[in-house]
């Protein structure tokens, strides 16, 4: 995919100001404690990976930090100003792509890429005018009029990123991006979203299982333990861009990042 | 195909077994009409039967748009409030208890002749699975789709409009295909209870005039408007909502 993604953004993003930092942050449902004293700070501009085992409480990391759930205990931050620390700043200042695409079935690609745009007060008309130029960039032209049902599952993920980089937000959070996608779709959507973020940098916090994934995307790889999940292992990857999946001091990452997690 | 030829099949088998039944000797006349004495019927009395028809079916049409209108209503303010839902939901349940046999009479008396005591009594039939169904369609909207909306900034009622009403269509559709042929039985009683015209009222004059086979074909004229209102309400599903369709691996 050697799609060009030029930045779909109204105005500037001031990046100095738009980190993340979670202090001390624990959350239970009932019985189960998912997340205990987790410590997670990203820079501005930084591109954070997080990994960890299956049900350890990533999804739930990311919707604190997207200011639709609370922590029991600690603090979340995320955006600029002092009031960063509110669920509603914290909803505003974040672009959060949930797990599942999530896409609308009765609604064609365009207007679906659209919706985050009608939610902010802009008439459905005006949305989708200003969504339709984009399509091309995306690797997505011709398929605007199409339905979610007729579209293959990487490109209704692309429909989903667009929707989620439309309204411009600084601190983009990504739950498993490529989870749902067959391996040779998923390498291709990996050097897309790499593409994408270095043409128009953001802060972003990414979470995934795939350690490949990781090392190959982020800044910094945070390594989170089985529940209650923490954070216990903070791995730098010092690797100019773009990068290559076969760079064998990727691979010695990856094992170290591998390591870690056993 | 095959679907419609075999509710052919089994539609000839059944009139043939009525004719049978109803050549028997030992079955009077009056109680039971051939086939083809219906035939004979609905073909001699087609201007009255038709005319009664159009009355009957103008009842149960508006009498159904008013129990969508009522229905979508009563389902949004009780999804929108929790306790308003708490609070309605038996009393629903209990309107449905109501014998309606025994309130038309009153409603006629109250209204008189007119098609006012029609249409309420179809209503009070049909708003119910319009209501139920869409309030367990708008319930049932994917939580992820809600927090979605949520992380957007959509307000309540933006995600109102622009998801849960849309998700819960086909909910809607189907309270409106068992409201669709209950509604034909509502018209029914409400002429029972007082009317100059109608289907309905011309089956029970009939009835005690003993003119059996025009009993019969005016039977079939109201199950076939059922059956019609039926078709009607799957058609403007198929059209509403042509996502659902694909959206399901058959
Ligand atoms: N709303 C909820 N109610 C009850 N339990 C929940 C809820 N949300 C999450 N959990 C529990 O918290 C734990 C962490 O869930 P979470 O979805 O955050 O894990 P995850 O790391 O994202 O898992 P996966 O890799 O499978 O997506 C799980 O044990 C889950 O059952
Ligand atoms: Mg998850």
């Amino acid at each position: 995919m050697s799609t060009k993604v030029e930045a779909p953004v109204p105005e500037p993003l001031s990046l100095e100001r738009n980190g993340v930092e979670l202090t001390g942050v624990s959350r239970s449902f009932g019985a189960i404690t998912a997340l205990e004293g987790l410590d997670l700070r990203v820079r501005p501009g930084e591109v954070m990976a997080v990994v960890g085992p299956s049900g350890c409480g990533k999804s739930t990391l990311l919707e604190i930090v997207a200011g639709l759930q609370e922590p029991d205990a600690g603090s979340a931050r995320a955006g600029a100003g002092p009031s960063a620390s509110s669920a509603a700043t914290r909803r505003a200042a974040c672009a959060y792509m949930p797990q599942r695409d999530l896409l609308l079935p009765w609604r064609d690609a365009l207007g679906n890429a659209a919706l985050a745009l009608e939610c902010q007060g802009v008439a459905r008309a005006e949305a989708r005018r200003r969504a339709e130029p984009l399509f091309e960039r995306f690797g997505l032209a011709d398929f605007e009029r199409s339905r979610p049902a007729e579209l293959s599952g990487g490109m209704r993920q692309r429909v989903a990123f667009l929707r989620t980089l439309l309204p411009g937000r600084p601190v983009l959070l990504l739950d498993e991006p490529f989870g749902a996608l067959d391996a040779i779709t998923r390498g291709s959507m990996q050097e897309w979203l790499a593409g994408a973020l270095l043409a128009e940098p953001r802060t972003v916090l990414l979470v995934t299982h795939d350690v490949e994934e990781a090392v190959f995307l982020a800044d910094r790889v945070a390594i989170m333990s089985a529940r209650p999940g923490r954070i216990v292992a903070t791995l730098h990857v010092p690797l100019p861009r773009p990068r290559r999946l076969t760079d064998a001091r990727l691979v010695e990452l990856r094992a170290a990042a591998l390591e870690a997690l056993a | 195909m095959t679907r419609v030829l075999l509710t052919a099949a089994l539609l000839v088998v059944f009139v043939a077994a009525w004719q049978g039944v109803a050549s028997l000797d030992s079955v009077d006349d009056l109680t039971l009409a051939s086939p083809v004495e219906t035939l004979d019927a609905l073909r001699d009395d087609w201007s009255l039967l038709w005319d009664n028809a159009r009355v009957t079916l103008v009842e149960v049409a508006l009498g159904l748009a008013i129990s969508v209108a009522v229905g979508v209503v009563f389902a949004v303010a009780m999804h929108l409030s929790r306790p308003l839902r708490d609070a309605a939901y038996p009393l629903l349940v209990a309107s449905q208890a109501i014998p309606i046999v025994v309130l038309a009479p009153i409603l006629v008396l109250a209204f008189d002749y007119g098609i006012g005591p029609k249409l309420a009594i179809v209503a009070l039939i049909c708003f119910f699975p319009i209501t139920v169904n869409l309030l367990d369609g708008l319930r049932s909207v994917e939580p992820g789709l809600l927090k979605l909306m949520r992380s957007l900034g959509a307000s309540r009622l933006r995600t109102l409009r622009t998801v849960e009403l849309p998700a819960s269509l086909p909910y809607l559709f189907s309270g409106l295909k068992i409201a669709a042929t209950v509604s034909v039985i509502g018209a029914v009683f409400g002429e029972w209870a007082g009317a100059d015209e109608g289907l309905g009222r011309l089956v029970l004059l009939g009835n005690n005039q003993l003119q059996t086979p025009r009993v019969y074909a005016g039977i079939v004229l109201l199950t076939l408007m059922a059956v019609a209102l039926f078709a009607l309400a799957a058609l403007a599903e198929r059209l509403a909502c042509p996502w659902n369709r694909e959206e399901r691996p058959e």
